[in-house]
């Protein structure tokens, strides 16, 4: 690939990435008053991540059980509001031990 | 600069979550035949996980520049969702300009920690929120694009749940607090299931569902429990 069909490709990624981003910011300036859509946006944040987070997590790692046991670790944690670190990482910790203890008992690879 | 450092305080948990995340597509990304270099600067320009990956593909395949455009725009649209809820956030201070650049650094978890503040953003405490995520989420990509390779595989495996991690720790702590979040979380996700899994329906691809399943599930939202004092 030359280096110009590169530099095409990684402009236009960049390029609509950063205006789906940008217009709506400039546009809407001022405060939406309608109740239904002000309502809309308040939900909006949760429903996009959780239909980014399922069922794609379980697909996430090596194995659908690792993946299960991240989500379990990911799931108590953020009910315990460690923050979003400490859940990460915790989730990511359960996800290793888990392979670990799959691969030995011969179920996994 | 006291907002501007609270941002930046802020957005360290999502710097280091994104650091992890990143590292994986480092690899993947030397893994479908591109530099070091050209990994690095797509992290940099872009600043987004599912619509580099899919950008990949794009490359990988040899795809044409609409198509890449096209992909682009069906994935990272819920971003202008995000924009537009984000523009109702915005302190009075913020200026046009600031607009402009706080646009750049819209990722579903700046967004999600922006809009689970108290009180309206001002344009420093964004600017500091989003400086940690863009250093880490480029910083990991050149380092995974050219270490990742000597990581051990499991290392890798574990690594690629951290930034779904990161999402449940968004939703639960406020879905335990407000029963028509939790609703307006589960429906999105049990849509989400039904786009995977339901043969015909799983022919929509992923960014186009994501739209569908977080429209829809918002929607009933607004519409059965309308929330007062939102946004």
């Amino acid at each position: 690939m030359s280096g110009m069909t590169l530099f095409l490709y990684i402009f236009v990624m960049a390029g609509v990435t950063y205006l789906v981003r940008m217009l709506p910011l400039v546009i809407f300036k001022k405060k939406i008053e309608n109740r239904f859509i002000r309502s809309f946006l308040y939900y909006i944040p949760y429903a996009v991540l959780a239909a980014m987070t399922f069922p794609a997590i379980l697909d996430s790692t090596s194995s659908t059980l690792s993946a299960a046991a991240g989500l379990l670790i990911a799931f108590i944690t953020a009910y315990f509001e460690l923050g979003l670190l400490p859940v990460a990482l915790l989730s990511c910790l359960s996800v290793f031990i888990c392979e670990i203890i799959l691969t030995n008992l011969g179920i996994f690879l | 600069m006291k907002e501007y450092l609270r941002g930046l305080k802020d957005g360290l948990p999502v710097g280091l979550g994104y650091f992890s995340v990143s590292i994986a597509f480092g690899v993947s990304a030397v893994q479908a035949g591109l530099s070091v270099f050209a990994a690095f600067a797509i992290s940099l320009t872009n600043l987004t996980s599912a619509g580099q990956l899919a950008g990949l593909s794009v490359i990988a395949a040899a795809g044409g520049l609409v198509e890449m455009a096209l992909t682009q725009l069906v994935i990272n649209l819920r971003y202008a969702l995000m924009s537009v809820s984000l523009s109702q956030k915005m302190d009075d201070s913020v200026r046009l300009w600031n607009r402009f650049i706080i646009a750049f650094g819209n990722t579903d978890e700046i967004f999600a920690i922006a809009s689970g503040q108290s009180s309206s953003v001002t344009a420093p405490y964004f600017y500091g929120l989003m400086t940690l995520p863009i250093l880490c989420w480029s910083g990991g990509t050149l380092i995974g694009a050219a270490a990742g390779k000597i990581l051990p595989e499991m290392v890798l495996s574990a690594l690629g749940v951290a930034i779904y991690g990161m999402f449940v720790a968004v939703i639960i702590p406020t879905a335990k607090k407000s029963l028509a979040i939790a609703l307006v979380a589960l429906g999105a996700a049990a849509l989400s299931c039904c786009f995977t899994w339901i043969p015909g329906l799983n022919n929509v691809s992923g960014g186009f569902a994501i739209i569908i399943c977080a429209v829809v599930a918002a929607a009933a939202g607004a519409f059965f429990a309308p929330a007062e004092d939102t946004v």
